[in-house]
């Protein structure tokens, strides 16, 4: 009975809202709006052919190198900055301005550099979306706690056990909300660079279906790059659910 | 002994003090060092990587150029129109929202789904609807920043303390007066958090469209000066739009601070 009522709640305003599409689209006027039978049939004729292969794996995969490069540099110099007051200090500021520029304008600026490659549209999403990684990184090793570090050093634990131990489970949480800070700005920036520069990818083929008027598989392709907005959020909440999972539960005894 | 070493004491508690903003100039200093050197020894072509001398003088040449503030306006504009819709229209549904535990559930889906599709996938529709006119821009800049103000504002409505509006309930408060007074003060920091967000997200979008759209601003302005192969241009309006970043970040952190001077939070800070 419970679980017939949160599925009733689950699909309630999706399906009204759906019904109130399909009756308005019933005599279709507007060709801006393509009728949900129409979007549905578009969708799997668009992105279940060729273009499969063509613009979604690579554009996802390009993601995905983004995401992981970000990761990795994120963390690992935040890691190291977070450790030394004195580097902490110098490069504060200008970590600071680094991230308040909009992410975007990378896009033309390393396209210069770099030229139209994969490796620029990957450094563009590493670039872009590093700062909220690095900076939570750093802020997550500063804030661990005075009396454990005293203690890890006293017990001689070495350098590496310390870090592996200590600092990184103590920055966890800091650095999983940088995470899901990026991935957002991630999506965007694959979506910009294939849009300004690129003969595949998403971002080039919805522009193009735009170009040339073809409205349904225009609308499939915002389906698709919300349809990997969700899949993102779904698969980083089911892992931090599983990395947090311990500090998750220390709340929960700490709150009762 | 004490009254020599006091001065002494004070000193290094100033000095450590200074220790922190000296270090901070230092890195910038230095970071503009390396770029100038990395640029003049070429150790990337100096065509798409001018030294940071010429970058800055063209900034400084931006700044008395009229045509630049006008390009700084429209941004800011479009910025400030945008992130005002999605606050006033982020928070109205968000208390609606909050206020209700079966509404909170009705939408719930619906949110989850709408929430993580990027803005810019918008982009192609808001250049059908509207062309190059700065509706294309507000479409994008508020579908982008509603979401963290309507997120933050329905958490802090489910903030409230039970035994608070228990309490103001039964001192025969009515339903405004336990709003005002009880669901406002509770959710007020949630939503400064919310709109501190959405300012910057705000400002990323307004870039974007002008970047992509065409839509004028500093965002076009980048991707002319880009085609024109004016690489030291370009360079300069891109430190232009990250102090234009930093000045809304400060901006933002001095409001809530004012908005939330009243708040634990804030007080604890001053008195630490």
């Amino acid at each position: 009975m419970k679980i017939m009522k949160s599925a009733l709640f689950l699909v309630a305003l999706p399906a009204i809202l759906i019904a109130i599409w399909w009756i308005a689209t019933l005599n279709n006027t507007s060709y801006l709006v393509p009728t949900p039978g129409g979007l549905i049939t578009a969708f799997f004729d668009t992105w279940f052919g060729d273009r499969f292969w063509d613009d979604m794996v690579p554009s996802i995969a390009r993601l995905f190198g983004g995401i992981a490069g970000a990761i990795i540099v994120g963390v690992g110099l935040g890691l190291l900055i977070g450790s030394f007051r004195t580097l902490r200090q110098l490069l504060e500021p200008l970590l600071e301005f680094f991230r308040a520029i909009p992410p975007p304008v990378l896009v033309p600026l390393l396209g210069l550099i770099l030229g139209i490659s994969d490796q620029m549209k990957i450094t563009v999403i590493i670039f872009g979306s590093v700062w909220p990684i690095l900076l939570n990184t750093i802020e997550g090793v500063r804030a661990t706690d005075e009396v454990q570090r005293d203690t890890a050093r006293s017990y001689r634990l070495t350098r590496p056990h310390r870090l592996r131990y200590l600092i990184l489970p103590a920055a966890a949480p800091q650095i999983m909300a940088g995470i899901r800070q990026s991935l957002s700005i991630a999506l965007i920036l694959m979506v910009i660079s294939e849009m300004t520069y690129s003969s595949s990818g998403l971002g080039f083929a919805i522009i193009q279906f735009q170009r040339n008027f073809a409205i349904p598989q225009m609308w499939s392709g915002i389906l698709v790059l919300g349809l990997i907005g969700l899949a993102l959020s779904l698969v980083f909440q089911l892992v931090e659910r599983r990395v947090l999972a311990w500090y998750n539960g220390l709340r929960e005894v700490q709150r009762a | 002994m004490t009254t020599l070493t006091a001065p002494k004491a004070a000193e290094r508690v100033r000095s450590a003090a200074l220790r922190g903003p000296v270090l901070g100039v230092v890195g910038v200093v230095g970071f503009l060092v390396l770029w100038e050197l990395a640029s003049r020894i070429g150790l990337i072509d100096p065509r798409f990587f001018p030294p940071a001398s010429e970058v800055l003088i063209r900034l400084g040449e931006y700044l008395l150029d009229r045509a630049f503030w006008r390009d700084v306006a429209a941004t800011m504009w479009a910025w400030f129109l945008g992130l005002a819709i999605a606050i006033v229209a982020g928070a109205v549904l968000g208390f609606l929202i909050g206020a209700s535990r079966f509404l909170e559930r009705f939408t719930q889906s619906t949110i989850e789904f709408l929430r993580p599709i990027p803005s810019v996938a918008l982009v192609p529709l808001a250049v059908l609807l509207f062309g190059t006119k700065v509706q294309s821009e507000l479409l994008l800049i508020v579908y982008a920043s509603i979401w963290q103000v309507l997120l933050q504002v329905v958490y802090g409505t489910k903030d409230v303390d039970p035994v608070a509006d228990a309490t103001a309930k039964s001192y025969g408060l009515n339903l405004w007066q336990r709003i005002r007074y009880v669901v406002w003060p509770t959710t007020l920091p949630y939503l400064m958090t919310g709109i501190r967000l959405a300012a910057s997200v705000a400002l990323i979008l307004a870039i974007t469209a002008e970047m992509i759209i065409q839509t004028p601003g500093l965002g076009k302005q980048i991707i002319l000066t880009r085609e024109g192969g004016a690489a030291t241009s370009m360079y300069a309006l891109i430190l232009a739009t990250g102090l234009i970043g930093v000045l809304i970040n400060l901006v933002m952190r001095f409001i809530e601070r004012r908005v939330l001077a009243w708040h634990q939070s804030v007080r604890m800070e001053v008195a630490g």
